[in-house]
């Protein structure tokens, strides 16, 4: 790919020298003009992944992560999107498989992609109050209302935390080996220095 | 089934049988289970081929999977029920038409299996009645078979009536003989 031709015209976007393909940190107001650039000039015409993250110790909380691939070239570029606000400009308009991806980074991180044509949650229920996938949700949930009331007022079900360490059906006999995660023990999610 | 429900006397003229209504009941239910196939995760995998010839689940009356909860008796809960899913697996329930029976296949519908997370229903005996319990992950059909067997066993002994008790709700069909 053409990276001066990238990095002349958008002078925020910063080269991350990605060890496996070339990365970029694009600024959220130019994302759209990159991500269109990309495809018109540089044959950049399939998105093969967006996701979001959450990046802890940064001024911003979220971001989004997107993985171009040139059919022509057969190569991959990788742009990372700072969320300002959690909002980030929805590149739907310009790759129509975005769509559902965008849905559920809004889904589990409450990420808002401006200008997204239908931004409704994709893997939890409209209602539910919460986004999972944040650093602060506990993954055995919080006790919200089941998603239908008719339901919920037959069987007195609600939405209840999963049982965790020592919780009915979950095994006390402590860990099978050191490198697997269980649910009686949680330090597996605390974040770790990278080896 | 229960033996002294029949009573065929090979001395009495003209093939007769004596027995009761409900026992009579009881059998052909018992051996015309028509399952409503609620696969939602891996479990429905091995629920297909318990179908197929190999296992060949036609030898119990069940091979007429139903997807359609008015002409199904048993819903056969294959899978990991979602919070999402968990009102859906509860709406097609109210839908059957009773008699009807619930197998909870595999640890996912037992009690949640693996999944100690936000998003799964602990269980989908929760939400609706369960007769049946198959355990592991996933069941081989083989177990399926088993459970299906105890079910017939189960409703063979039902005394004339479905009673079922639920969240302390009784749940009751009168057989009308
Ligand atoms: S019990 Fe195992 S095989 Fe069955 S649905 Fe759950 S995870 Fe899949």
């Amino acid at each position: 790919m053409d990276a001066a031709a990238l990095t002349s015209r958008f002078p925020a976007t910063q080269d991350l020298a990605g060890k496996d393909m070339p990365t970029y940190r694009v600024a959220g107001s130019d994302l759209l003009a990159v991500v269109s650039a990309l495809r018109d000039e540089q044959g950049f015409d399939l998105l093969a992944d967006l996701c979001g993250l959450e990046l802890q110790g940064r001024p911003v909380r979220f971001g989004v992560v997107i993985h171009l691939l040139s059919t022509t070239h057969k190569e991959y570029v990788r742009l990372h999107v700072d969320a300002a606000n959690d909002r980030v400009p929805s590149v739907s308009s310009l790759h129509p498989g975005a769509n559902w991806h965008e849905r559920e980074a809004f889904d589990m991180f409450g990420i808002v992609f401006e200008g997204h044509p239908d931004p409704r949650r994709i893997l939890m229920w409209d209602a539910y109050p919460y986004h999972p996938l944040r650093k602060d949700f506990p993954l055995a949930g919080i006790e919200v209302p089941f998603p239908a009331a008719d339901v919920a007022e037959v069987t007195g079900q609600k939405v209840e935390p999963a049982p965790m360490m020592g919780g009915p059906f979950v095994s006390h006999g402590g860990k099978l080996s050191e490198g697997e995660p269980s649910a009686l023990d949680q330090s597996w999610t605390e974040e770790k220095p990278k080896a | 089934m229960v033996k002294s429900d029949f009573g065929y006397n090979s001395k009495v003229e003209g093939e007769v049988i004596v027995t009761r209504a409900d026992a009579v009941v009881n059998w052909v239910r018992s051996n015309s289970v028509w399952p409503m196939p609620m696969g939602l995760a891996c479990c429905a995998i091995e629920l297909m081929a318990a179908g197929g010839s190999r296992f060949d689940i036609s030898r119990f009356g069940m091979e007429v999977m139903r997807f359609s909860p008015r002409q199904a008796d048993c819903m056969i809960v294959a899978g990991t029920v979602t919070y999402k899913m968990a009102e859906v697996v509860r709406r097609i329930y109210d839908q059957m038409a009773e008699p009807k029976w619930v197998v909870a296949m595999g640890a996912c519908a037992s009690t949640g299996g693996m999944y100690r997370s936000y998003a799964t229903l602990q269980g989908v005996d929760n939400i609706v009645p369960v007769d049946i319990y198959i355990s592991g992950c996933p069941p081989r059909p083989e177990a399926l078979l088993d459970g299906m067997m105890l079910l017939q066993e189960k409703i063979r002994n039902e005394g004339g009536s479905l009673r079922r008790t639920f969240r302390g709700r009784t749940v009751e069909t009168k057989i009308v003989s």
